[in-house]
């Protein structure tokens, strides 16, 4: 096996916590303030890994599960995750497909740790967040079905390669088109505005955040790295498809992939800072919006 | 080894009769019963794994005193993937019943139950090893005649009464379109003996293909000709529950099978209707089950989700066919016939447990369950296996068969694939919608009925079943793991039968040991990957936790100080966003008196979920129908006399034509 991957995925590892500090800082920034630190999530990392934990009586195994099994499954999507436009760890033909259902698991141990608490407040988040996937998932992978067909690949890790300059040239607006249902996604199942509020003080108003209220400790601590593990994962494949640049030379590759990175975390903070949480009956429509440009890029690809 | 197959059928004929015999002693017709269908299943289960591993052909062959044909069965590599999971889950499920049954001991015709259940398992055996017209109809009459005892089991119910009346009909609906099938067969190729079928015209074939998929699509449980399904399944005892919805219904898939091998190569608008009859299966089963609050029910409907899969499946191995594409048949047609396999194995599981907890707490109402893991261990990491398999997450078996499918579709899609790649995107499309739904409704059924707490008293009184219930449960569970991660040999052993299918050489199936199973043991490294990092995982919390603080607390209630566990998210709370952007196909029945007033006493709410089609299509149809056919009620006179007559008259003009054709 080659090494280059896993350095790469080495630095996907470390830097991922790294965007929430980005995107956070760009936030307070907009809004007059100064922010917290850019390495706070390590911070808190740092700190939680120090603590002792407190468990609800209601809580079976599920519940102390639930954070393992979610990271473990995060980081199986990472291993099939191209770091810009070399290859993953792991590739082979039909990964996307396992890609998708990592996160699937880790979405559903989510859940089910929420619902073991017999709490009201994580049923209902539970609830919003297995339906608003459920949409989102099709749209994800229609883009993903999209991208195949231009490169003729079915392997994340020779699709995104695969988009080019010329690419980019000759099917450009439907690959712009499902750089934008990607982006409504990331934003959604990353618990972003204008889908989710990650600040919100409001239980009744949460998503991914009510999930894991009870969680503490060293629990939270893999929750909230599995969190920014899958940001990372996510934002890597819109960065790949945005960036149709390839040197050749492996330094310069990292540099723009990782200035893509930068760029999106920025992005996602001036989003966030631009506008308001939707209400929560019109996030479907947006994800059906998704669903729709992806479907359309789609048709204007197959034709 | 075909002989093995007959001793099993003569094993399950024989323990029937002695069950049915000692039905006064109920402990002795169970030992009877139990003890039949378990040998059957041993016995049954070395020939179907040799034929299914070595893809030989083997047959049996008598003259008998029937017109059409000889009594000839067979077996091969594709009815061995159906005989193993049946063998399989009736000896399973015959274990697991003769502890769920014990109840009704002294209160219910036991030894009957058990003749039934032995003699549904013999004929879902004939369903598919017989090579004949005749044998097939008759081992299918059989099968349908002993489900239905089977499903009114608890016959003074009302519910299970009209359950099973409504099975009755619908059965009979779809093998009179079976019976046309085999006529029609039979008149062009003068045999009802399957091997002298040889090619038919177009529009014989077309005929053909429709038939099936309405005779067999009743069985299989297609929408919309699934509406008995939901309602039987419930009903019957869960034991056989499992055999109902994770092998009977597959004979469907068989009938539908077998015949697209009889009829050769396949047209492109055939997989067009597969494609399409197996979206609207899986997407509106998902949606209506998503709908329950009753946990059988809420299975029974996902049985169609399945069988939906299946039938996509199905549908993208004909398109590859007709089109030209051998990989992507052998894909569509693997994916589907593993998926067979697969949902025999975790619906069998999951109405297992379904029945562990009816059992342990009388009620299947998920709004009254609640915290049943702490009670019932084993069946909650059972259950949380067979939740996980179906909705299709890796690393288990559910995830493997639609893999397959995902991968002949993506295939299909690309700029060499078939030319018009329509049905190819609405299957991955609707595979990606339907896992999502499910992982959902999975969520759901295990949540809410097995974590949080206990939502009633009978909920809280409840107990784990005994050894002899956990046992089948443990197994199924563990094939379904061993399945996700054995994935490379589990679909070798497939090559044999898909090649039936698709008549290629069973060494060239998936294109030889190259690509696609090289890659299935790239998901195989996946997986064995992320269950060491939970491993590891789990290992580093442990030393992190060690000498610290672990306490236990209640959960966070945002401050108010009384919670009640009836304040926890209930099934239908959970479900409430699909069921409200769905609400256009579920019309779903609310039934609600608000508070009012400054001290309001009594308040309720009840919602309902009737099938669409039950209601809306078929209801006003035989309406219509008996309205029609009153007229004819005068030659109903409950007179046996009148009835030898009519019976006499049938045959002495049933003579006359004969003698005139002669």
């Amino acid at each position: 096996m080659n090494a280059i991957p896993l350095i790469h995925m080495s630095v996907a590892l470390v830097l991922a916590p790294l965007l929430l500090g980005v995107i956070n800082r760009t936030k307070a920034r907009i809004a007059g303030r100064d922010g917290t630190p850019l390495l706070q999530l390590y911070f808190d990392l740092w700190k939680l890994m120090h603590k002792g934990a407190v468990y609800s009586h209601a809580t079976t195994w599920v519940f102390r599960a639930g954070p393992l099994i979610g990271l473990a499954s995060v980081l199986g999507a990472l291993l099939l995750t191209p770091f810009g436009k070399s290859s993953a760890v792991m590739a082979f033909d039909g990964d996307l497909v396992l890609f998708v259902y990592w996160l699937g698991l880790m979405r559903f141990v989510t859940v089910l740790a929420a619902l073991d608490t017999g709490s009201s407040f994580e049923g209902m988040g539970a609830s919003r967040e297995v339906f608003f996937s459920a949409l989102a998932e099709p749209a994800f992978l229609l883009g993903l079905l999209g991208l195949a067909r231009v490169t003729n690949a079915i392997s994340l890790s020779t699709i995104l390669p695969g988009v080019t300059a010329v690419t980019w040239l000759s099917t450009g607006p439907a690959l712009a088109l499902i750089a934008a249902a990607w982006l409504v996604i990331l934003l959604a199942e990353n618990a972003r505005i204008p889908v989710d509020d990650p600040n919100t003080h409001l239980e009744l108003t949460m998503i991914h955040e009510v999930m894991v209220l009870d969680h503490g400790g060293p629990d939270l601590g893999l929750i909230l790295y599995g969190a920014a593990l899958k940001l990372w994962v996510m934002g890597a494949l819109l960065v790949s498809l945005l960036t149709p640049v390839r040197h050749g030379v492996a330094w310069q590759d990292t540099l723009v992939f990782l200035g893509g990175m930068l760029i999106l975390a920025v992005a996602i903070g001036l989003i966030e800072g631009a506008m308001a949480r939707l209400r929560l009956t019109r996030v479907p429509q947006l994800l059906m919006g998704a669903s729709a440009l992806a479907a359309l890029a789609l048709i204007l690809i197959i034709k | 080894m075909m002989s093995l197959v007959l001793i099993a059928i003569g094993l399950l004929m024989a323990s029937a009769l002695a069950a049915l015999l000692l039905s006064r002693d109920p402990r002795l017709a169970t030992i009877c019963g139990v003890g039949g269908a378990m040998l059957a299943g041993l016995v049954g289960l070395i020939p179907s794994l040799r034929v299914l591993l070595t893809g030989a052909h083997e047959s049996f062959i008598m003259a008998w005193c029937m017109p059409g044909g000889s009594l000839h069965i067979g077996l091969d590599a594709v009815s061995a993937v159906f005989l193993i999971p049946i063998f399989l889950l009736t000896a399973l499920a015959a274990l697991y019943g003769g502890t769920y049954l014990r109840p009704f001991w002294g209160k219910r015709a036991i030894g009957f139950s058990w003749f039934c259940f032995n003699l549904l398992t013999a004929c879902l055996i004939l369903v598919v090893v017989a090579r004949n017209g005749l044998l097939f109809l008759m081992a299918w009459e059989g099968m349908s005649l002993a489900s239905f005892f089977l499903v009114v089991f608890e016959h003074d119910k009302k519910a299970a009464r009209e359950a099973g009346w409504l099975y009755l009909v619908a059965t009979h609906l779809g093998t009179a379109f079976l019976l046309i099938l085999f006529a029609l067969l039979g008149r062009e190729a003068h045999s009802l003996d399957f091997d002298r079928i040889g090619a038919l015209a177009p529009g014989i074939a077309n005929a053909v293909f429709l038939l099936a998929v309405i005779g067999f699509g009743t069985k299989a449980g297609f929408m919309p000709l699934h509406v008995w399904l939901p309602e039987a399944h419930p009903a019957a005892p869960s034991h056989v529950s499992a055999v109902l919805s994770g092998v009977m219904i597959k004979t469907g898939i068989y009938g539908l099978v077998r015949t697209l091998i009889l009829l050769g190569h396949p047209l492109a608008w055939w997989g067009w209707v597969l494609v399409g009859i197996g979206l609207s299966s899986g997407i509106l089963g998902v949606v209506y089950a998503l709908a329950q609050h009753d946990l059988k029910r809420l299975l029974a409907y996902h049985s169609v989700e399945n069988i939906g899969i299946i039938v996509m499946g199905l549908g993208l191995g004909v398109l590859g066919l007709s089109t030209g594409h051998p990989l992507v048949a052998q894909l569509g047609f693997g994916g589907a016939l593993l998926h067979v396999v697969n949902h025999a194995l975790f619906k069998g599981l999951l109405f297992l447990g379904a029945g562990a907890v009816a059992h342990s707490t009388g009620t299947r109402d998920m709004d009254r369950l609640g915290g049943m893991a702490k009670a019932m261990p084993w069946t909650a990491l059972t259950f949380i296996i067979g939740a996980a398999a179906i909705a299709g997450l890796p690393p288990l078996n559910g995830f493997v068969s639609e893999f397959l499918m995902y991968y002949g579709a993506l295939l299909a899609c690309l700029p060499g694939g078939i030319a018009n790649p329509l049905p190819a995107v609405i299957l991955v499309a609707g595979l990606a919608l339907i896992g999502g739904l499910a992982a959902a409704c999975f969520a759901k059924a295990f949540g809410i009925v097995f974590l949080g707490e206990p939502r009633t008293d009978a909920a809280r009184k409840a107990h784990e079943c005994g050894f002899l219930m956990r046992l089948p449960m443990i197994i199924l569970a563990a094939v379904c793991i061993l399945i996700g991660f054995g994935a490379p040999w589990a679909v070798a052993a497939l090559k044999p039968a898909v090649a039936g299918l698709t008549s290629v050489p069973a060494a060239q199936i998936f294109g030889g040991t190259e690509r696609p199973m090289v890659l299935l043991m790239e998901l195989t490294i996946g997986f064995a990957t992320v269950t060491g990092l939970v491993i590891l995982l789990g290992f580093i919390r442990k030393r992190l936790l060690k000498n610290r603080p672990v306490r236990q607390a209640p959960t966070w209630d945002c401050g108010y100080a009384a919670p009640t566990p009836r304040m926890q998210y209930t099934a239908s709370s959970f479900a409430l966003w699909f069921v409200d952007a769905f609400r256009w196909i579920l019309r779903t029945e609310r039934h609600r008196s608000l508070p009012q007033g400054y001290f309001p006493n009594t308040a309720f709410m009840t919602t309902e979920t009737p099938d669409g089609f039950r209601e809306l299509v078929f209801r006003p149809v035989f309406a219509q129908i008996r309205w029609a056919l009153a007229s004819l009620r005068w030659i109903q006179h409950g007179r046996l006399q009148l009835y030898i007559l009519y019976i006499a008259a049938t045959l002495l003009a049933l003579l006359i034509w004969y003698a005139s054709c002669l």
